[in-house]
């Protein structure tokens, strides 16, 4: 990289695409998510600067940081989560601006970035010296181990069909040869994706190291404030962020003109509202159900998916 | 700071502490969260942890065991934060004045920001009550004292 470049990286990740774009467009859908959610339950739901002024009141509040607790890991899991938010989000959305952008190995280092809120999520609610965060974490712990592997599979179906680990390469394949949805594995793999995707956004029936009802909160519990806020902001802006990863991958050739963009927001919304509608009209499973489901059906149908598509179905 | 002000009045998240309630004023708070009332309108939400919280709802006559947890559950939650007392209980220790089990009101514990007196009050005046503790509504009852005749 030159270093004239470094000017214009900085306001990729702080501004647009990163850090404030994803962040303000986030927190819009997350107003959209609770509207439906307020909807399906027959209720009116929060005017649409509720999120918005969720965010502002937790950064005016008083920061507590627990008797004993590590300041560093607890302090720096919140940076760490929006950190890898934001990473992921500067990288996705270059990609589809400029699909021809990005490096090789793009995917892969998309596959570790968007795990980063949930490793900071373990860190903060071991950090917390809490039981209650000290549950939550575990419990994250075997989910990530979980659906991971579903995710994977996913995007290795996608790989194995393009023959590369370019995002740039799956703009190319999908713009010569259709989508990858309208194959029979790639239909399989976006289905997988789409539940390990439910459950890398916390969402019910998957929510289940945060599970408000019974571990207040989990990994969350003892955060409060600007910690709090951080958290959320990065849940929102990965509530933006992946499912445009899952429109890049699954759904058709993007390209950087004008009308491809009003091709691409009815894939996307289309992508959120089958998120939303799952988690608004389904109970939050226990930890040994969801890991069932992870490790039995969800990665067979991933492995079905990798398979028919190294038979090139 | 403005903002901020504006935003804490439109995002309260209540957290929803029994004080020795006898559980009527508890089901009246519930009600007032069912789809039916629906206070995420106003912002409001019931979180599970004093963490999250910024304001406290309280009911009952605070008893003497619950002392000791409403303080600790006072320092607990951040700055800035509203006290709500819901119910008779709360407000004067309603029929538990003056028994040797109660502290006899929550304002001889906490620094209390606004009661919403009943036996159980309704849902609409619980919601009418942490309106006005935002400043949206004016009040429509005064305090009185009375003394009791020995």
């Amino acid at each position: 990289m030159n270093p004239s470049d470094v000017p214009l990286a900085i306001f990729y990740t702080l501004v647009f695409p990163g850090l404030l774009f994803t962040g303000v467009v986030g927190l819009a859908l997350t107003w959209i998510h609770r509207k439906i959610t307020a909807i399906v339950q027959s209720r009116i739901g929060p005017p649409w600067f509720q999120p918005y002024a969720d965010i502002g009141k937790l950064l005016g509040k008083k920061m507590v940081i627990p008797r004993d607790a590590p300041v560093i890991g607890f302090l720096g899991a919140p940076l760490l989560a929006i950190t890898g938010a934001t990473l992921t989000a500067v990288i996705v959305f270059r990609s589809l601006l400029q699909p021809s952008a990005g490096f090789v190995g793009d995917l892969i280092v998309l596959f570790y970035l968007s795990a980063l809120p949930a490793i900071a999520l373990m860190i903060g609610g071991a950090a917390s010296r809490s039981p209650f965060g000290a549950i939550g974490a575990s419990r994250e712990m075997s989910m990530v181990l979980a659906y991971e592997a579903g995710f994977l599979l996913a995007v290795i179906t996608v790989m194995i069909h393009t023959q590369s680990v370019r995002l740039a390469d799956v703009h190319a394949f999908q713009a010569a040869n259709g989508s990858i949805a309208g194959s029979p594995s790639g239909l399989l793999a976006m289905i997988v994706f789409v539940l390990c995707m439910q459950a890398k956004l916390g969402f019910i029936p998957f929510d289940i190291s945060e599970a408000d009802t019974e571990l207040i909160g989990g990994p969350l519990a003892e955060y409060s404030g600007t910690g709090l806020a951080l958290f959320k902001l990065a849940r929102s802006m990965l509530f933006l962020v992946l499912p445009t990863l899952c429109v890049l991958l699954f759904l058709g050739p993007v390209r950087a003109t004008a009308l491809s963009v009003v091709g691409f927001l009815p894939k996307l919304l289309a992508v959120l509202a089958a998120l939303i509608l799952i988690k608004a009209t389904h109970a939050r499973l226990r930890l040994d159900q969801a890991l069932r489901l992870f490790w039995g059906r969800i990665a067979l149908a991933g492995l079905v998916a990798a398979g028919l598509a190294l038979l090139g179905l | 700071m403005k903002a901020l002000d504006w935003c804490f009045k439109k995002s309260i998240w209540v957290y929803h502490v029994n004080a020795g309630a006898c559980n009527g004023c508890d089901i009246e708070i519930l009600n007032a969260l069912t789809p039916y009332y629906d206070v995420e309108r106003f912002g409001i939400r019931l979180v599970h942890t004093p963490r999250h919280a910024d304001a406290l709802l309280v009911t009952g006559p605070v008893t003497r065991q619950v002392r000791d947890r409403l303080l600790r559950l006072y320092e607990a939650t951040p700055q800035p934060k509203l006290v709500i007392g819901v119910g008779s209980c709360p407000t004067g220790g309603g029929i538990w004045h003056n028994t040797y089990a109660t502290l006899g009101g929550l304002g001889k514990v906490l620094p209390v920001d606004l009661y919403i007196p009943g036996c159980p009050p309704r849902p609409e005046a619980i919601l009418y009550g942490v309106a006005q503790a935002l400043g949206l509504v004016p009040q429509q009852v005064a305090p009185q004292e009375y003394a009791e005749v020995t």
